[in-house]
């Protein structure tokens, strides 16, 4: 008896997120997903065999898994060779600081080629700062543009003709833009960076921009009525009436957004040799082994996965800011 | 005589629609004295809000104007305060955050902070809902955010408060609670009140004066009707006053007879006798049947009735 009453521990914690879910329905949350996945992943290991490439046969789910191992595994040695290379450049300071105390020392840092975790954050990096960037753009101009009719007509056009625009299209204009404009010595930034992130931006932006404008000129007639009744200044309004009035439009907006950024971020780097997930899948492409189209595969599933992840980030920030939640 | 506080002359309000040109109020004249409690009574869409907003400065009449302590009135200002219909409270602020807004507002130069959140205090206690202050307009009641909404616009300390229809969308016993409560406060502050009701109960209850506005387009002043009922009032006792019913009929005579034919009412009552080509019958009935629907009704029950018990 008693142990048919013992709580089972995930069930709890789905419960307690999704509380009107009953026991039945429970269970179908979780075994019909996982059906599904299993269905696919059948349904691959039938069809891969059949699919014969120049590279050899398309990889089944076994083969991509073990690839994913040895990423990981040539990511970790890759480490541990970096933190040899460190110690011994350390070793060698010392023993030339205690030679001579006067003797200038170097650090170098390590020469490796990036492993496929490294592009992934430096994939992650970019694309939050791209992201960040269209943010910072399209919000304000987004409010300016659902406050005043005139400015909306206005920008309408043109916003409308650049909406639609290709990462591709955009590509080759940032890259000569950067080159010619960003000129330093010390560059903070690798000239690759700047180059994706403003195509990020660029190709982002939009929803964002319009979702803002639309979610601020659908503020309740009432509540700006009151505001001009009180005759708040033109800050404390768009503050305290017409900002969150439009966050649930705007955070609807910064997600489509953000699921752009991370997809033109991939194109980007695959066609500029920007450093990142794009290019690794370039490089096995270039690279042509045996093993290539499985560690594409790990990278497309990896895309998948981030895109899915970065998606679920942004809800949760919503449901902290926005008060309809 | 003296200047009136509050004074409309001459109103007309015309909008552009995309049909072209729409005459709302046809030369509206006004005048209203200081601690005055007055209602606008009218069928739906003769032009009442149009009128409030005027006042409030939130349209701006075509013709015409309004002249506030002897000042003209052409934009919105917290000394015309107003309560909406449907409250009209910031959902994202509390309670107490949503009165802030305004007193914060009004009062930033004149108000230390401490008197500030003092007066806040005070006028949610004044509607009865300090116990609330903390709550979003969301987690409340209807007739409690009604209640906040009318909270704000006193914390104001506004010269003139104009309300739209303020218990419109309330039950009939909270709404009570409501009028009680106004009318307490109106007595003790000796506020100047506009108020625009479909109730006729309501208007005699509370109202120095009724306003009866005609039907639009082009609606106007029909009459006006001063209520001499000594105060504090009280509904119960009031409902078996002599004087109280012949006010209260007065007005349901104005909406309910001169009034009740929306549009050209002379046609509409000649209806029945004057011949009319095919299509025009089916016009003239349901421009009849709408406002009196129910007398029509009662009457062919009763010669329903009539013939059952010839039988
Ligand atoms: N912005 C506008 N543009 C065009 N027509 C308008 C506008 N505002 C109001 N009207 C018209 O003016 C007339 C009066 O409207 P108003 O809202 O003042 O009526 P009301 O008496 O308050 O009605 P209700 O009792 O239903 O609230 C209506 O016929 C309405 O259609
Ligand atoms: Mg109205």
């Amino acid at each position: 008896m008693s142990t048919l009453t013992t709580p089972n521990p995930l069930m709890q914690l789905l419960r307690r997120r999704y509380p009107d879910i009953t026991g039945k329905s429970l269970l179908q949350s979780i075994t019909l997903p996982a059906l599904g996945i299993a269905v696919f992943l059948v349904l691959w290991h039938l069809v891969a065999p059949q699919i014969d490439t120049s590279l050899g046969q398309f990889p089944t789910p076994a083969n991509v898994w073990e690839q994913a191992g040895q990423l990981w595994d040539e990511h970790e040695s890759e480490q541990a060779r970096a933190a040899k290379f460190m110690d011994m450049q350390e070793a060698r300071n010392a023993r030339i600081l205690a030679e001579n105390p006067e003797a200038e020392t170097r650090m170098r840092s390590y020469p490796g080629a990036p492993t496929f975790i490294d592009q992934i954050g430096t994939s992650l990096v970019t694309v939050l700062a791209g992201f960040l960037l269209a943010t910072a753009i399209a919000v304000p101009l987004g409010i300016l543009i659902g406050l005043n009719r005139y400015f909306a007509a206005a920008t309408n056009p043109i916003i409308q003709i650049l909406k639609p625009v290709s990462p591709l299209a955009w590509l080759p204009l940032v890259t000569m833009v950067v080159s010619a404009t960003y000129v330093s010595d010390d560059p903070m930034f690798e000239k690759a960076f700047i180059t994706s992130m403003i195509t990020v931006t660029l190709c982002s932006l939009w929803p964002t921009l319009i979702n803002t404008a639309t979610g601020v000129s659908q503020v309740n007639p009432d509540l700006v009525n009151v505001s001009k009744v009180l005759q708040l200044p033109f800050w404390t309004h768009a503050r305290k009436v017409v900002l969150p009035g439009a966050v649930p439009m705007i955070f609807t907006g910064l997600r489509v957004s953000l699921g752009i950024a991370w997809m033109v971020l991939i194109a980007a780097e695959m066609l500029a040799q920007n450093p990142g997930l794009g290019k690794f899948v370039w490089d096995e492409f270039q690279n042509g082994s045996s093993a290539s189209l499985s560690r594409i595969m790990v990278a497309v599933i990896t895309i998948g996965l981030i895109g899915y992840l970065l998606d679920r980030v942004m809800l949760l920030i919503q449901r902290k800011v926005a008060w309809d939640e | 005589m003296s200047k009136p506080h509050l004074e409309l002359t001459g109103v007309s309000m015309s909008f552009d629609t995309p049909q072209g040109s729409f005459q709302a109020l046809d030369t509206i004249n006004l005048k209203i004295a200081k601690g005055e409690f007055v209602s606008l009574i009218g069928h739906s869409g003769c032009g009442k809000s149009t009128v409030l907003n005027i006042v409030a400065g939130l349209l701006q009449a075509s013709k015409g104007g309004c002249i506030l302590d002897g000042q003209e009135v052409n934009s919105p200002g917290p000394e015309r305060a107003v309560v909406f219909q449907h409250h009209a409270l910031m959902p994202w602020l509390t309670v107490y955050e949503n009165v802030e807004l305004a007193v914060k507002q009004v009062f930033r130069k004149t108000m230390s902070k401490q008197e500030r959140r003092d007066w806040i205090q005070h006028n949610l206690e004044l509607v009865n809902m300090a116990h609330a202050a903390h709550k979003r307009p969301g987690e409340i009641s209807g007739g409690m955010a009604q209640r906040v909404g009318i909270a704000r616009a006193l914390s104001m300390r506004p010269r003139v408060l104009l309300m739209d229809e303020p218990f419109g969308a309330l039950d009939a016993l909270t709404r009570a609670h409501l009028q009680d409560a106004l009318m307490n406060i109106q007595q003790d502050l000796n506020s100047t009140v506009i108020m625009i009701t479909h109730d006729v109960d309501e208007a005699v209850l509370l109202s120095d004066r009724i306003v009866m506005m005609t039907n639009g387009p082009a609606a106007t002043v029909g009459e006006e009707l001063r209520i001499d009922l000594p105060r504090p009032r009280n509904r119960v006792t009031l409902a078996d006053d002599p004087e109280y019913v012949h006010y209260r009929q007065a007005v349901l005579r104005f909406l309910y007879e001169k009034q009740r034919f929306p549009g050209k009412s002379e046609k509409a009552e000649a209806g029945d006798e004057v011949s009319t080509p095919a299509e025009q019958p089916a016009v003239a009935e349901i421009i009849q049947r709408e406002p009196g629907s129910i007398d029509s009704s009662a009457h062919t029950d009763k010669e329903k009735a009539a013939v059952i018990e010839h039988s």
